[in-house]
């Protein structure tokens, strides 16, 4: 069911830790809210659990409002599922009996059915009789997600669901969860400060800083067409350089004109501070133009190579790894970039 | 809707603590409204060889407890001699044995008369000089021999999970073993020291039993006999609020000698060290300490009582015996019941509202485990007497409502014990996540279905726990009992106590032996933790 959230504020003390903060998540999509620690994103989520009351602001899930002014429903009302970091699944139930804890209307038969059908949802029905801690941490996690989606609740909601396992095994269940949610079309929301995680599992990820939502959007246009600098930090890797809009779609800077698509389409005489992604400086000993080696990180496949500009500013380069340069060494770079991405210079 | 929402616990979490807050006035009141002349009177005659018995007294029994207890617990936690693993658990057995059950067969067996002395003259000749154990020296060796297991447990505990990776860094720095003991293991342990000491402070100034079996007066026994033989409530009273202030005054030492170190949890990856192989005559030498403490806290004195026992059960074991028993388990079983549901309450009510109001009423109604037995008892008699008098009032008539029935018992055993069953109570409850309560809600389960489903099968172990401690507390209690108890409602330890004011040395053994055997449960429990926390790391 669509989650809506209107202008929810919520501080502790002096702080203000989420302000006005509003957003939607369509029926049956899944929602992410990427941000550094801090950031507020915990707090949005137990507030739309129930767990926390916020100061202001309205909850909306499928047309009901859960809190509002003088409004409040206890979070054992409001049908929403969350799996949290630390899974909290209970200890002294078996794993059938910890998911069929929330199926409370049904009859005996009933709980059992639509219990295993969760378990075997995230391919875990053969451990249905064990106990939590006989389990790997990947394991739990899949358990609290089927506990989570047992009710059939309105939304589910996702606190850190990754963090504790190892990072081989991360991407592979972000998928998975990915999976099930899709399989009981749920609607759900997940709080994380992994863009990797963001990127695997949402269809639309919302970055948060200090409590303010800076951008809504799909995972692709946060990466090439970010909204504010902080977005253009927090999401990918990449550094800035100066540079003049000449016209639609061209901008001269220190590594000469640049063409593609300028995203937030500046009028010419601008000046803007361009941002540049490792995957648009391209190594290339052919090149006029020469950079020097200041740093570099072995990435297997790829070098990460930072390297210095004739200005002083630096920029991020990925190379196949055949190509081995040592620090301080000048090699050849051509810019090759699709989207522009300039923020007025300051 | 927030009000509400924390009346309701800081309301449950006063109610429980009324009982202490009751006794507290009734004694500070009773104490401070007495007549100027009694004070006087107390002053001259009674105060000064009180006091100075009892300071002396704890300075002793404090001393030799940490003595053996740290030196104890380095030994067994540090070190390997032949029978380490033995006497790591065995070094406990003592706490099975009620101070005043060591003291009546010490001096039982060590008196001019006893068998001991007896046997020694035997061998060496009548001449032979031998301490005399009626002396201020005896009665500190015995409560220190029921004392040091207290600062053994606390300093193992901290030799074994904080000492080893600090020892580790001292040796690789250059220091020997020796030097790492005195250098990083004890004054790191210093909190744990100082936490052994008070609740052996707290054991001493409290003790009744064994200062009887000594007629050896302390501020415990002026108390009952300003009772039982003067009658004068206002002189118990007075003794009682003076002991109390001893009582804190011994409390701000604790704190004062902790320092700013504060309890931390053990790290997790604390793995046990390398032990000190101490070998030849060195690891023998240690095997005799161990040895030599075990038989005399506890060894010697079980043979002992299992041999009287044994010579009086076919003359002693009657219908009136199995009435002590049966009472004494009835009892005990009531208090200990009663604990646990206030220290649900209580655990319940400071997990829902961590507010000012009730986490103080829950440190007042845990209280009384410092407040000793003595003066918990003046403390209710006078509280109800004050109540019953209101009945009075209102209904007319001679009645005593409440004094002297078993309600003034129960509640002089609540508000002692109730601390020993809100630990675990509450360790049970601060290890259930908050994240659990959440996701059962999240689930639509609502207060009262968290509880049953949820709080009550993960605080098993707690529970079990809490009844235990406070079932065997209550059964070995013996100035409460003595001081309150109805009419007729003897139970095994008003019947050692009865026995041994009389000299019937042996025929206190019966009762004892019963006491002892329950007593081991508890110590058992805590070997078997030690064990599961050892094998764990």
């Amino acid at each position: 069911m669509r989650l809506e959230l209107r202008e929810l504020t919520k501080s502790y003390g002096a702080t203000l830790a989420v302000d006005r903060l509003s957003l939607a998540v369509e029926s049956g999509r899944i929602g992410c809210l990427l941000g550094p620690s801090g950031s507020g994103k915990t707090t949005v989520l137990r507030a739309i659990a129930g767990f926390e009351r916020p100061d202001g602001g309205e909850v909306l899930a499928g047309g009901d409002r859960l809190s509002g002014p003088g409004l409040w429903v206890a979070p054992e009302r409001r049908r929403i599922g969350m799996v949290f970091q630390d899974y909290a699944l209970f200890p002294h139930l078996t794993i059938q009996a910890n998911v069929e804890l929330g199926l409370r209307d049904a009859d005996r038969a009933a709980r059992r059915r639509r219990a295993l059908e969760m378990l075997e949802l995230v391919g875990l029905a053969d451990q249905a009789a064990k106990l939590p801690h006989e389990l790997s941490g990947g394991q739990q996690q899949r358990v609290a997600l089927a506990r989570a989606l047992a009710p059939r609740p309105r939304l589910v909601l996702l606190d850190e669901p990754f963090s504790n396992l190892d990072a081989e095994v991360r991407m592979e269940l972000a998928q998975q969860v990915r999976v099930a949610l899709q399989a009981e079309g749920a609607t759900a929301l997940l709080v994380t400060h992994d863009q990797r995680e963001a990127f695997a599992i949402a269809d639309e990820i919302g970055v948060l800083r200090a409590g303010r939502l800076e951008q809504w959007d799909a995972p692709w246009k946060l990466y090439h067409s970010p909204a504010t600098r902080f977005v253009a930090d927090f999401v990918g890797e990449g550094s800035f350089i100066q540079g003049t809009v000449l016209g639609p779609g061209r901008v001269s800077t220190e590594l000469g004109v640049i063409e593609g698509q300028l995203t937030r389409g500046q009028p010419a005489g601008t000046h803007v501070d361009l941002l540049l992604r490792p995957d648009d400086v391209i190594h290339d000993d052919d090149s006029e133009l020469k950079a020097e080696v200041v740093e570099r990180v072995f990435r297997g496949a790829q070098f990460r190579y930072k390297l210095k500009l004739p200005s002083g500013a630096t920029a991020l380069s990925f190379v196949p790894s055949h190509h081995d340069h040592a620090i301080g060494e000048r090699i050849g770079i051509r810019l090759d970039a699709q989207h522009l991405v300039g923020f007025p210079r300051g | 809707m927030i009000v509400s929402h924390r009346l309701g616990p800081a309301l449950a979490a006063i109610a429980v603590a009324l009982p202490m807050i009751a006794v507290i006035v009734a004694v500070v009141h009773g104490a401070t409204g007495a007549d100027p002349e009694l004070w006087a009177h107390l002053r001259e005659y009674v105060l000064g060889r009180v006091a100075w018995n009892t300071v002396i007294l704890v300075i002793g029994v404090v001393a030799i407890a940490m003595v053996l207890g740290t030196s104890l617990a380095w030994l067994t936690a540090a070190c390997d001699f032949p029978g380490r693993s033995f006497f790591s658990w065995a070094l406990l057995l003592p706490m099975a044995v009620p101070a005043y059950v060591l003291a009546f067969v010490a001096v039982a067996t060590l008196d001019y008369a006893g068998a001991v002395p007896m046997a020694l003259r035997g061998w060496f000749g009548p001449e032979l000089w031998l301490p005399p154990i009626r002396s201020t020296g005896g009665v500190i060796g015995v409560l220190a021999l029921a004392g040091y297991p207290y600062v053994y447990l606390m300093a193992r505990g901290a030799f074994l999970t904080h000492g080893a990776r600090a020892l580790e860094a001292a040796q690789s720095l250059g220091l020997g073993p020796w030097q790492g003991l005195f250098r990083v293991a004890v004054p790191l342990a210093r909190p744990w020291l100082a936490g052994g000491a008070a609740l052996v402070a707290m054991e001493t100034l409290a003790d009744f039993g064994a200062v009887s079996v000594f007629n050896y007066d302390t501020f415990t026994t002026a108390i009952y006999k300003a009772w039982f033989a003067l009658f004068s409530i206002e002189t118990a009273l007075g003794l009682a609020l003076l002991l109390l202030v001893f009582v804190v005054a011994a409390l701000a030492i604790e704190r004062a000698a902790r320092g700013r170190a504060r309890y931390a949890a053990a790290d997790s990856g604390a793995r046990a060290a390398m032990r000190l192989e101490l070998t030849g005559a060195r690891g023998w030498a240690a095997t005799g300490y161990a040895a030599f403490v075990f038989a005399l806290g506890f060894a010697l004195p079980a043979v002992a009582l299992a041999q009287w026992a044994w010579k009086v059960a076919p003359i002693d074991l009657d219908a009136r015996y199995i009435d002590y028993a049966l009472r004494t388990l009835g009892l005990a079983g009531m208090a200990a019941m009663l604990c646990l549901v206030l220290a649900l309450v209580l655990g319940y009510a400071t997990r829902q509202a961590a507010g000012g109001v009730t986490q103080a009423a829950a440190r007042i109604a845990t209280l009384g485990y410092a407040v000793p037995g003595t003066v918990l008892a003046v403390g209710v008699v006078t509280a109800l007497g004050a109540v019953d008098q209101g009945f009075r009032a209102i209904a007319g008539g001679e009645g005593l409502w409440l004094q002297g029935t078993v309600i003034a018992l129960l509640l002089g055993y609540v508000a002692r014990f109730l601390a020993v069953a809100q630990g675990p109570v509450q360790g049970g409850f601060a290890r259930i996540r908050p994240t659990l309560e959440e996701a059962a809600r999240g689930l639509g389960l609502g207060a009262r279905e968290v509880f049953t489903r949820l709080h009550l099968p993960l605080l098993g172990a707690g529970i079990a726990t809490a009844v235990l401690l406070v079932f065997v507390d209550v059964m070995k209690e013996m100035p409460i009992t003595l001081m309150t108890r109805p009419f007729g409602w003897d139970t095994l330890a008003v019947r050692v106590f009865e026995m041994t004011a009389e000299g019937e040395w042996e025929r206190a053994a019966l009762p004892s032996l019963a006491i002892v055997i329950a007593g081991l449960l508890p110590v058992a429990l805590l070997t078997w933790r030690m064990e599961r926390a050892a094998r764990a790391a």
